[in-house]
């Protein structure tokens, strides 16, 4: 590992000019002047030479970095680039679950940190994503997985995490469209995570950003990053579409597509491209209130506030940068769907897309310096960088900061792989496509 | 959906195959050392753009297959034996 | 009713012949055979349909198609309640039942239409703003809140009415044809002349588009569909629309059954259809866009087109005093045929100064309001006037009028195009974006592609067929060009979008997104059209806004003061209209949502008294009796430690392995050595994934010098072969091996138990069973009850055991002369559950152990590894990390206090720290062997900690048991009964 990059002090800039504290008698106030009083809610900053820190990519990390590395560590001398719009990647692509129920230790405590930071995030940021901690209900289907599923659940609550054990009379009154005797995979119980749930994903991206820009972090559109300058094995700064910028730390977060700008920097990831599905039916009036991942075939599925119910598959199984679905895994997620839930037969589809994901070589992210000094990884996330942005953002911005890890994102280096430190929650190994 | 041209069976839907993972990669000597290995079992190139892969027609021949597919495309560009080397487009766009 | 729509004449697809009785909110009503529910609604002057996502404003019928925005309603059946059917493609049947949507107490009079006043207080994106404190109201107040008045239908399903609906077809053509216009009919004609394979697909129930709707083609149209009826090659699929184009000439597409084929067959109610060609031709047409304007939503404003279709397809006036506001001549089609069927029409309202269609209009009689627009819609339940406002003054003139007919122009189709890769640019003829289709996915034809009018689609479709039979090798000569009727001559069209004034006036009217909303969004910064989207929920509802998508960008282009065509338009996504799960899903459900492997002796195994157990795709015994429990369990794995039991192991992968370097080959494959195994010799085996883990376990037999047989656990049977096969072919290429995959050739059962070598003697012929001739890990060729098979002296149990290995289809002769053999020594089959308390008592391993992150040395097999030559998975066991000390180790657990239970997934600890879990049961059973519970366990440095007490702790039980570390090898450790 490269020694943590050398940080001179420098003075926070002036706070930039805030779109305002919004809240219930201004959204009164501004009605009766006709909606005119609002203003952008992050600014659309024009790149300077050199900064501090680049962030590369204005995705859920990439923004929450920022805006952690401005609020919690102080260094609002931040450039976030990102080469579109903000927040159309992953972050604006995803099924928007969050919850913590993982299998590793280490990994229960970071999701569960990220858990933490979800539920004071609207407060925080003074944008309501609609955190809705519904529940998140897993399904098993023998007994092979309860005893999966119960080994899960009593390493989260030992780590004070809640987890518990539904019957299948409990399940019946929970969720009584999920017909527990499908004629396949019978459901034999659930594990429910009461504090897991659903956020608005767009307005994660907008919130952090709004207030990233007002703690002073300059937020970049459309400007993409052609090339990461070297000198030696120092990263110096960035080329971009709008000229070169000179930086002390480059930070890539740019999930999906890590592989192509650690490229730049001459660096190879133990990362493949592959693309999840999701899908979102048309709105209808409230049917379900708890997320449900099913045991015995590739789907989960949560109804949004606006009505429609979002499913997700499992990816295609072929490295690929294309940000559609396929007709297979349709017909698979929708055999999945009417199996379980016979009454969704009639609901209608109206889209499907893809996201594409880093798939790490042990299913676990990466955040982590790399040989290079002053250039760092927050990627690798596979389906769980949603649910991961305000953890994976908190400590990215303290590896930025501190040159060190983050205590609890310590097992997400990089040199894990060579050392034989993997993190591998369903042991299927270095094969990305099963993850 | 893939359809891949399999030069035992003809062309086939990808649902017909196991993907395999890239192809450019060949395993080490068994003395190459750890990091040769670790490199060999752990690194992808991951382009966006022509990828060499393997793809097992399970549901066919069982024969493994070196394809070269445009990761964003799509497009299949060529397909052969597994020793033979693969022709793969200068150009990275589709 | 004095004004309002009615049925004035014969339409081309209705029977007056026919009446059918329908139900709308309660209302009995009739209409006609061939009707939708929405021409049957307007027949009998029912405008108001339904009430809108957020403001709950009164809304009518807009389109004649599947464009529909706002006339959606739930559908009462036998089962269930379907939400948000479109009327406007909802073919009519008799005794149907409707009900509108998102009202209450009743359609016209509804509490919720109060968002309507409080509307300036809830713009686009208000719930970004508020809501926030404190903390625990979202989920109990305000959440519940919001989603109860969200969604429009209401989903209801009647338990144990779910018959699969839907089948899946494959299709295999030259040439998919998308849309059955003129420039669709054209293209498939000359495709299907030239002798290739065609299909053509249409979403409506007839074919023809627009044709349709004009007389004077008719006649092509009758001609040109019948002479396709009688090409062999070509076949046409009506009520089927292309859901998506998923590359490599692959298009999924949804057929729905008319009424009277669902009946025919017992109910289907879809078809999906998955569509393999060489090529496509999207003639898909264009769609007729909204203007923006205040009251743009009142009932009574819809598309010029749709009033035009009501009246030639189901003989039904929108209006009795329609007003029609257009901006092109083909919009005035409406106009001319309403006209000439008697209606009295109010005016025409065309920001445009003159045109050729204007001209006609005043010929006829028509007030032409030329440089004129729309500004105001007066009415609420229904239009009563418009206000027309000039374009050159500031005169408004009030006129009235039950009805308006507005068209801002039409937008090509280009949905599947852009799923193809197309990219578009924007073509100023028609004020919207075209397809530039890559030549190697198909062409574009017709509207779809920018072209004005039947008889230039016509013309575009056939110039496409010429290109495309040459393209595919079968050009097409001497081909007359077709007769068709001449389009009028045309004035273009004026681009008009928004018309400034005070109301609110839509942009997407399912999800009421207004003017004003696309400016809000702008002005906090969300001035990317995907971000505008996003924001204001623009596009988003179940009509993907393809009336309005455009007329969104616009708005948003002219507050940014930048071309319409530097804005764009969101990327469209599948599918182009929504379908129901259970057509996507077919008949793959429920029974049937995955195949079902059986063992050749599952009969037998069933008459026993088994429960099954379905993993992966295998059912399985689990064990011979209905009640759950251990007592069933343990009286099966008694027999087998006190006497003998038989048990089904069939499921086991087995490769045939032959060849002169078959020994070799399986050197390399597997961790430690075969090619010293001799031959009729068995040998436990480990294979590594490369990074050094175990990947799975088996025993192999050598039958010869070249042969072996290799097993496989049942759950990686298919990994293992592809494994073995990938690495012949690729790393391991030129070895002269063969692998078959002999997995469902053999039957295989283990006869485990003190007796088993006097049952097994009784039906093994010309093999000597005694230690000394057959000891363990002994393998032979033998007969078997009569049948040629093989015998391994193999054990998973840790009993005295064979495997007898028999042809599948001979499985019963030899399980049954098992049985006989062993009736004498109370032979008891067993099943799974039995054969884990067996193993577990022995420390074998299964799944639970071997589970992806554990190695050879964490299993305590490291012995195993051979020291010599190459092996996959041997160079990265070197790694720090996988010799650290405080890896999961394999260990025995017992509870201190015998009568305790110890349960799966019990986590181990030190009392000293009750957080820091060591480790886990992985799996635990009650002993037969041994007193009380047994368990085996990953623990971190576990072997070193053997003879330590530990607490095990389920905390989702409430459970803590002190259980004492032991070796894993609990029962019969020196391994002597398997060699007696």
């Amino acid at each position: 590992m490269s020694a943590p990059p050398d940080f001179k002090q420098q003075p926070a800039r002036a706070r930039r000019a805030s779109s305002g504290r919004y809240s219930f008698w201004r959204l009164v106030r501004e009605g009766l002047k006709g909606q005119r009083g609002w203003s952008r809610a992050w600014a659309k900053a024009v790149p300077r030479p050199a900064y501090r820190v680049v962030i590369v990519g204005g995705g859920g990390h990439g923004l929450a970095t920022a805006y952690y590395l401005a609020t919690e560590y102080g260094i609002t001398d931040v450039a976030v680039l990102e080469r579109g719009p903000i927040g159309l990647g992953n972050v604006g692509r995803n099924t928007t679950i969050i919850r913590s129920n993982y299998f590793l230790p280490d990994n229960i405590r970071f999701y569960e940190y990220s858990l933490k930071l979800w539920e004071g995030l609207e407060r925080r940021l003074n944008f309501n994503a609609m955190v809705s901690q519904r529940g998140t209900l897993n399904l098993f289907h023998s007994e092979a997985q309860r005893d999966l599923f119960t080994r899960r659940a009593n390493q989260m609550r030992l780590l004070g995490v809640d987890n518990e054990p539904l019957s299948r009379q409990q399940l019946k009154e929970r969720v009584p469209l999920v017909d527990l005797d499908n004629g396949r995979y019978p459901v034999l119980g659930g594990f429910l995570q009461p504090r897991g749930g659903t956020v608005r994903h767009d307005a994660v991206a907008w919130g952090y950003a709004r207030g990233a820009s007002e703690a002073g972090v300059d937020i970049v559109e459309l400007c993409e990053v052609t090339g990461i300058r070297r000198d030696g094995a120092r990263v110096t700064g960035v080329e971009t579409s709008r000229g070169p910028i000179a930086a002390e730390t480059v930070c890539l977060a740019v999930a999906g597509h890590s592989s192509q700008l650690a490229a730049m920097a001459g660096l190879t990831l133990p990362i493949e491209s592959h693309v999840l599905q999701a899908f979102v039916t048309e709105a209808i009036k409230p049917l379900l209130d708890v997320v449900i991942t099913y045991g015995a075939g590739h789907f989960y599925v949560s109804q949004s506030d606006k009505g429609g119910l979002v499913f997700g598959g499992a990816i295609d199984g072929y490295n690929t940068y294309g940000q559609r679905g396929t007709l297979p895994m349709t017909e698979e997620v929708a055999s999945a769907a009417v199996t379980l839930l016979p009454g969704l037969a009639r609901l209608k589809v109206l889209r499907q897309w893809g996201g594409v994901m880093d798939m790490t070589m042990d299913g676990s992210p990466i955040i982590s310096a790399t040989p290079l000094s002053g250039l760092v990884i927050n990627g690798g996330w596979c389906y769980g960088g949603f649910k991961a942005i305000p953890a994976g953002g908190m400590t990215t911005a303290h590896l930025v900061a501190r040159g060190t890890p983050h205590p609890l994102a310590r097992h997400l280096d990089l040199a894990r792989f060579a050392d034989g430190r993997t993190r591998d929650e369903r042991g299927v190994g270095p094969f990305p496509y099963l993850h | 959906m893939l359809r891949i041209p399999c030069p035992y069976c003809g062309e086939r839907d990808e649902t017909e195959f196991r993907y395999r993972g890239d192809a450019s990669r060949a395993r080490p000597p068994a003395d190459a050392g750890l990091a040769a290995f670790a490199a060999y079992v752990y690194e992808r190139a991951n382009p966006r753009g022509w990828h060499v892969e393997w793809w097992l027609h399970v549901a066919g021949c069982r024969r493994l297959l070196k394809v070269v597919r445009h990761t964003e495309s799509h497009q299949i560009h060529w397909v052969g034996a597994p020793q033979e080397p693969p022709s793969v487009p200068a150009d990275a766009s589709p | 009713m004095s004004a309002g729509p009615s049925r004035i004449a014969q339409g081309l697809l209705t029977d007056a012949t026919r009446p059918v009785g329908f139900h709308f909110d309660g209302r009995a009503l009739r209409g006609q055979a061939g009707d939708t529910l929405a021409s049957a609604l307007l027949a009998n002057g029912q405008r108001l349909v339904g009430r809108s996502f957020k403001y709950h404003r009164p809304r009518g019928i807009v389109t004649a198609g599947p464009e529909e925005p706002c006339a959606l309603v739930d559908v009462m059946g036998t089962a269930g309640r379907e939400p948000n059917r479109l009327a406007t493609t909802l073919a009519l049947r008799e005794g149907l039942v409707a009900v509108s949507q998102n009202r209450w107490p009743s359609l016209r009079w509804d509490l919720l239409a109060a968002n309507d006043l409080l509307g300036r207080f809830l713009p686009a994106g208000f719930y970004y703003k508020t809501f926030m404190a404190p903390g625990w109201a979202w989920e109990r107040i305000y959440e519940p809140l919001i989603r109860r008045a969200a969604g429009l239908g209401r989903l209801e399903s009647v338990v144990g009415q779910h018959a699969a609906s839907a089948e899946t077809l494959h299709e295999h053509a030259d040439v998919l044809v998308v849309g059955a216009g003129t420039a669709g009919l054209a293209a498939a004609h000359g495709l299907g002349r030239s002798g290739l394979r065609v299909l053509l697909t249409e979403q409506d129930v007839v074919l023809g588009g627009g044709s349709l709707l004009d007389p004077r083609w008719s006649a092509w149209r009758e001609r040109v569909v019948a002479s396709l009826a009688g090409m062999p090659t070509v076949r046409c699929l009506p009520r089927t629309t292309v859901l998506g184009a998923y590359g490599h000439g692959v298009f999924g597409a949804v057929e729905t059954l008319s009424p009277a084929e669902s009946a025919l067959f017992g109910g289907l109610t879809e078809r999906l259809r998955v569509i393999r060609v060489k090529r496509v031709v999207l003639a898909t047409g264009a769609i007729e866009r909204l203007i923006a304007f205040a009251g743009n939503d009142i009932p009574g404003v819809m598309l010029a087109g749709a009033a035009l279709a009501y009246l030639r397809r189901y003989g039904v006036a929108v209006g009795r005093r329609p007003a029609f506001f257009v901006n092109s001549d083909a919009a005035y089609e409406a106009l001319f045929a309403l006209a000439a069927a008697g209606v009295e029409v109010a005016g025409v309202i065309d920001p445009r100064p003159a045109s050729h269609a204007a001209e006609r209009a005043r010929a006829l009689g028509i007030e032409v309001h030329a440089a004129a627009v729309v500004s105001a819609v007066a009415g609420r339940h229904a239009v009563r006037a418009v206000s027309v406002s000039a374009l050159d003054s500031r005169k408004v003139r009030e006129l009235s009028a039950d009805c308006l007919a507005v068209s801002g122009g039409f937008t090509p189709a280009t949905t599947l195009a852009s799923q193809l890769g197309a990219r578009l640019h924007w073509q100023n003829t028609i004020a919207g974006f075209v397809a530039d289709l890559a030549p190697a996915a198909g062409r574009v034809a017709g509207a779809a592609c920018g072209s004005v009018g039947l008889e230039a689609a016509a013309r575009d479709g056939e110039r496409t067929a010429q290109a495309l039979a040459g393209e595919l090798g079968r050009p097409l000569r001497d081909t007359p060009a077709m007769d068709l009727p001449a389009d009028p001559e045309a004035t273009a069209l004026s681009a008009l979008w928004e018309i400034p004034g005070n109301g609110k006036a839509f942009v997407d009217l399912q999800n009421d997104v207004t003017t004003a909303d696309v400016r809000l969004s702008l002005r906090e910064g969300y001035e990317h059209v995907e971000h505008m989207k996003r924001f204001t929920t623009h596009g988003m509802a179940s009509d993907q806004g393809r009336i309005g998508g455009l007329l969104g960008s616009a708005v948003l282009a002219s507050a940014r003061g930048v071309p319409l065509a530097e804005v764009g338009q969101t990327k469209p996504r599948p599918f182009t209209q929504p379908v129901p799960f259970a057509a996507l899903a077919g008949a793959e459900v429920r029974e049937h949502y995955k195949p079902k492997r059986r063992l050749a002796l599952h009969d037998w195994h069933e008459r026993a008294g088994a429960t099954f157990v379905a993993l992966g795709l295998w059912l399985r015994p689990l064990v011979y009796s209905r009640p759950s429990g251990w007592e069933p369990v343990l009286a099966e794995a008694r027999a087998v430690r006190r006497a003998v039991g038989i048990t089904d192991v069939s499921t086991l992968g087995k490769i045939d392995v032959q060849g002169a370097d078959a020994a070799r080959f399986l050197d390399f494959i597997y961790a430690n050595t075969f090619s010293t195994l001799p031959v009729g010799r068995a040998r436990y085996g480990i294979m590594l994934r490369e990074d050094g883990m175990l990947f799975d376990d088996g025993t192999t037999s050598r039958l010869s010098a070249g042969h072996f047989v290799v097993t496989t656990t049942t759950a990686n049977a298919a990994a293992v072969l592809e494994h073995l096969e990938f690495h012949l072919q690729s790393s391991c290429a030129g070895l002269d091996v063969l692998l078959t995959d002999v997995g469902d050739e053999w039957a295989q059962f283990a006869v485990a138990g003190p007796r088993s070598r006097e049952v097994v003697s009784a039906v093994v012929a010309g093999v000597d069973l005694s230690n000394e001739a057959f000891p363990f890990m002994a393998a032979a060729a033998a007969r078997i009850a009569g049948v040629p098979g093989r015998l391994f002296r193999i054990s998973f149990s840790g009993e005295l055991a064979y495997e007898l290995a028999v042809p599948a289809r001979q499985a019963q002769t030899v399980w049954s002369a098992v049985l006989a053999a062993g009736a004498p020594f109370g032979i008891t089959p067993y099943g799974l559950d039995a054969l884990n308390t067996l193993r577990i008592e022995k420390g074998h391993i299964t799944g639970a152990e071997l589970n992806g992150n554990t190695s050879a040395a964490d299993l305590g097999l490291e012995r195993m590894l051979k020291k010599q030559g190459d092996f996959i998975g041997r160079a990265l066991l070197e790694r720090p990390g996988m010799r650290a000390g405080d890896r999961l180790q394999l260990v025995g657990v017992r509870p201190c206090d015998r009568s305790q239970p110890l349960a799966n997934g019990t986590q181990l600890i030190e009392r000293a720290a009750p957080a820091a879990s060591l480790g886990y049961v992985t799996s635990a059973t009650p002993s037969v062997e041994l007193e009380g519970w047994v368990g085996l366990a990953l623990l971190a440095g576990g072997r070193a900690r053997i003879g330590a007490r530990l607490l095990g702790v389920a905390p989702v039980r409430g459970a803590t048991t002190e259980v004492e570390v032991v070796s894993p090898h609990m029962l019969d450790p020196e391994s002597t009964r398997v060699r007696t």
